[in-house]
């Protein structure tokens, strides 16, 4: 099936040769890097981690969400989302792949990376998240590319794979759940400290993720013969504004226990974040950005005459995603590290070659998703949409 | 018996991967080294646990506390960052109370409290989050004399021990330490670090081993002695009832930082 | 043949590539390494105790697997005396025994890494001894 990659119009080698360039800067930034160590990025001994583990959570949940559309459509028989799997397993594939390139790029001794298999240590947190990535990026290759590939031949998908799908829709949260008790189980770290951080990590993940899906559908249905169906990303909007709202729910129940008790440690964090503290207020206007992009995406979201209009629906998953993304990939770990355990201020912002670097990472995450939708719409266009009862376009 | 040609390579991928795989892990099994070979030091420093007390009435200024802290440093050529505060590698340094014990902050306790210059260090703690989170237990607690030790070769620079550390103990080599080192006063016995690997306060192991009181300890001695007092820092074996550690502990009111933590630290304060 | 002076010239690129390290190399290459044992430091001892922690022959083979295992034992263990085969007792340590008495970095360790091709990152952290007249 790979073969479909390499026949493409102007436009799709256009975008990726576009991609490649992105790739190729970021390339140069990295082998400075490698060359110099991590001082070229904005961290510090204080916040030691930044944007590199900020992506990767972040994008440890649009991975795991893939779950939104493959749960429904298999454990509830909800057919409508028949043609959208295939979308959610793959953009699950070009996460993780972005997940673990944000790990390897964090590293500062990137080249001794096998010592985490060579001396498995079960108490660390890290070792169960290498497990749960790399299991759930095969489990998705394994399941999409079987599933595909018999739709192409228009057989129905081998028996053996429906276990394996029901085992990656039980494995989808634990990819998350694990990565929050990266954070929750530290001690010290207030601001992480909490025990619903990985339901929180779920709850903006399932609404970041199918929010991102929704784009990535209108757009494959724009520039395709391949449509997603026009109900299926209604019914993913309905999942993202109840995933937002929970969202939201849990962010204030954190901002009521810390500010209630009033209990200095818990406070900080926040207060750092959403106002500045010790004149030190760096991240406060991007805070605010995610905050009002938020209430924005929710006051379009929770209409449906609103949700239903598929341009504003648009509008509300760009904002859902870019909100969740400023929360996610940025507040969320810089608030852990500030203040420090001295209850000193020191501030982060990345520099340069870091964003450079970030930027490849998600181009070569772009990459893949471009390739296996390239892929998949394809064997999509090929192939007569009347086994869900529902006809498609017809191939010409 | 008869295959086809698909089975065959089956069987043939099969047990070449099962062959190579067994070769690879028989020699990586097989040590050159017998444990019968190696053996302690006879004239090493043992203790079941290592603790340390630091008697602030000793450290009231600069010259006090300086001593250890350069002691430390240069006995571990440990790298003299000064061109960026955010890449500072520290094994040993002053903080203020407020800074050292927060949460225990009151604006009317006396000034010269309030201004202690406390010496900070790895506090060994009796349950260390740092190894909890380490993936390759590149930092580990021995065993043997409860030290929290660092493995510079092992160590892949994920930093989750910078973030598990509640103690802010662990500074990381964001470039090559080397230009910071003053070469004329480097310690030729003692390695330096590479770039992208945590370091931190390893108790002196390679001077216990020898048969030596850590680098700090035996400064603060030195200085005593110029002033004519007993020694600032004190170290000993906690588990021990009879060291000096443990009739410092049963005699003076001493605190820990951040007790609430349940890493129980084995580094004291008297103040 | 189709596009013959195409696939000539292909194959004189593909050919001169492939032997390039042979062409680029020059004779270094093949000048055998001689690592040299005639450091002061191992001159001034006797004639009878020029003699490493193991025979020449199990060093030559075996050092870089030893070299990991006294560094598992000193840093994980803290175990730092190492009983020779001859009963001799020695410190393990890359620094201050080896080096000891191989002063010279580079004509001793360098000469056979640099013919076998493989750098061991042991420099980047350990300090090498100072070299006079280097």
């Amino acid at each position: 099936m790979l073969e479909k990659a390499i026949y493409g119009g102007r436009r799709y080698w256009v975008w990726v040769c576009f991609l490649l360039s992105l790739i190729g800067v970021g390339f140069l930034a990295y082998l400075y890097q490698f060359q110099n160590g991590l001082g070229v990025t904005g961290m510090s001994r204080d916040v030691s981690w930044g944007l590199y583990i900020g992506q990767f959570t972040f994008l440890v949940g649009v991975a795991a969400s893939g779950v939104m559309v493959v749960l429904p459509y298999y454990l509830h028989d909800y057919k409508k989302f028949a043609r959208l799997t295939i979308l959610g397993e793959f953009l699950a594939i070009a996460a993780v792949i972005m997940c673990m390139l944000f790990i390897f790029v964090d590293l500062g001794q990137p080249l001794r990376v096998l010592n985490v298999i060579l001396h498995p240590t079960p108490n660390s947190v890290m070792f169960y998240d290498m497990l749960v990535l790399s299991g759930y990026l095969f489990l998705n290759l394994l399941i999409g590319w079987t599933v595909l590939g018999a739709e192409r031949k228009e057989v129905a998908p081998p028996k053996w794979v429906k276990p394996l799908i029901i085992l990656s829709i039980a494995w989808a949260p634990s990819i998350h759940t694990v990565t929050a008790f990266l954070y929750a189980g530290i001690p010290g770290r207030h601001f992480w400290l909490t025990a619903i951080l990985a339901a929180r990590f779920l709850a903006s993940a399932f609404a970041g993720g199918p929010a991102l899906l929704i784009i990535l559908a209108m757009i494959v249905r724009k520039y395709t013969k391949f449509d997603p169906g026009k109900e299926a990303i209604q019914t993913l909007g309905k999942i993202v504004t109840y995933c937002m709202l929970i969202n939201v729910f849990f962010l204030g129940l954190e901002l009521f226990t810390a500010f209630y008790s009033q209990i200095p440690g818990h406070m900080h964090a926040f207060q750092y974040l959403y106002a500045g503290l010790h004149g030190h207020s760096q991240l406060v206007p991007i805070m605010w950005l995610s905050s009002i992009l938020a209430v924005i995406a929710i006051a379009l979201l929770v209409f449906p005459q609103i949700r239903k209009n598929e341009s504003l629906l648009a509008v509300a998953c760009a904002a859902t995603f870019f909100s969740l993304w400023i929360d996610k990939g940025f507040g969320l770990v810089i608030g852990g590290f500030v203040p420090n355990p001295f209850e000193k201020i020191t501030e982060y912002w990345p520099t340069l070659p870091e964003a450079l670097i970030t930027l490849a990472v998600w181009a070569i995450g772009f990459l893949v998703l471009t390739i296996l939708y390239k892929i998949a719409v394809s064997v999509k266009e090929d192939v007569v949409f009347d086994k869900y009862g529902e006809r498609q376009i017809k191939a010409e | 018996m008869s295959m086809n040609r698909r089975e065959f390579i089956k069987i043939a991928g099969l047990s070449s991967i099962l062959g190579i795989g067994g070769v690879t892990g028989v020699t990586a099994l097989k040590n050159s080294v017998e444990a019968s070979q190696v053996s302690k030091n006879p004239e090493a420093l043992t203790a079941k646990r290592w603790a340390m007390v630091v008697d602030m009435s000793k450290f009231a200024s600069e010259e006090d506390f300086q001593p250890c802290i350069d002691a430390c440093h240069r006995v571990h050529n440990v790298p003299h960052v000064t061109d960026n505060p955010k890449h500072e590698v520290k094994w040993m340094w002053p903080e203020t109370y407020e800074h050292a014990f927060p949460g225990n902050e009151d604006e009317y306790r006396a000034e010269k409290y309030q201004h202690m210059p406390f010496l900070m260090l790895c506090n060994h703690c009796e349950n260390p989050p740092c190894v909890r989170v380490c993936p390759t237990q590149a930092t580990f607690k021995r065993k043997s004399d409860g030290i929290v030790m660092m493995d510079m070769h092992r160590c892949i620079g994920c930093r989750f021990c910078m973030a598990g550390c509640p103690y802010g103990a662990r500074s990381f080599n964001y470039k090559n330490p080397r230009p910071f080192i003053d070469e004329s006063k480097e310690n030729p016995e003692f390695p330096t670090r590479m770039k992208g690997v945590v370091e931190k306060c390893t108790l002196c192991y390679e001077r216990l081993a020898k048969g030596l009181e850590p680098a700090c300890v035996e400064a603060a001695k030195e200085v005593a002695v110029k002033k004519g007092t007993t020694p600032g820092l004190i170290f000993g074996d906690l588990e021990d009832p009879a060291s000096e550690v443990r009739k410092i502990l049963s005699e003076r009111f001493t605190i820990r930082r951040k007790p609430e933590l349940g890493t129980s630290p084995s580094v004291y304060y008297i103040i | 043949m189709y596009n013959g002076g195409k696939i000539l010239l292909g194959l004189i690129i593909f050919i001169s590539l492939v032997t390039a390290p042979f062409w680029l190399s020059g004779k270094q290459a093949t000048a055998k390494p001689d690592p040299k044992i005639d450091t002061p430091e191992i001159l001034k001892l006797p004639e009878s105790d020029r003699q490493c922690v193991e025979s020449k022959a199990y060093m030559k083979k075996e050092h870089m697997k030893m070299l990991n295992e006294w560094r598992d034992w000193v840093v994980r263990d803290g175990v730092t005396v190492y009983t020779s085969t001859t009963g001799k007792q020695y410190t393990m340590s890359l620094q201050n025994t080896c080096m000891k008495c191989h002063s010279n970095k580079k004509n001793f360790c360098d000469e056979c890494h640099n013919y076998a091709a493989v750098s061991p990152y042991c420099w980047t952290c350990h300090l090498e001894p100072k070299e006079k007249g280097l």
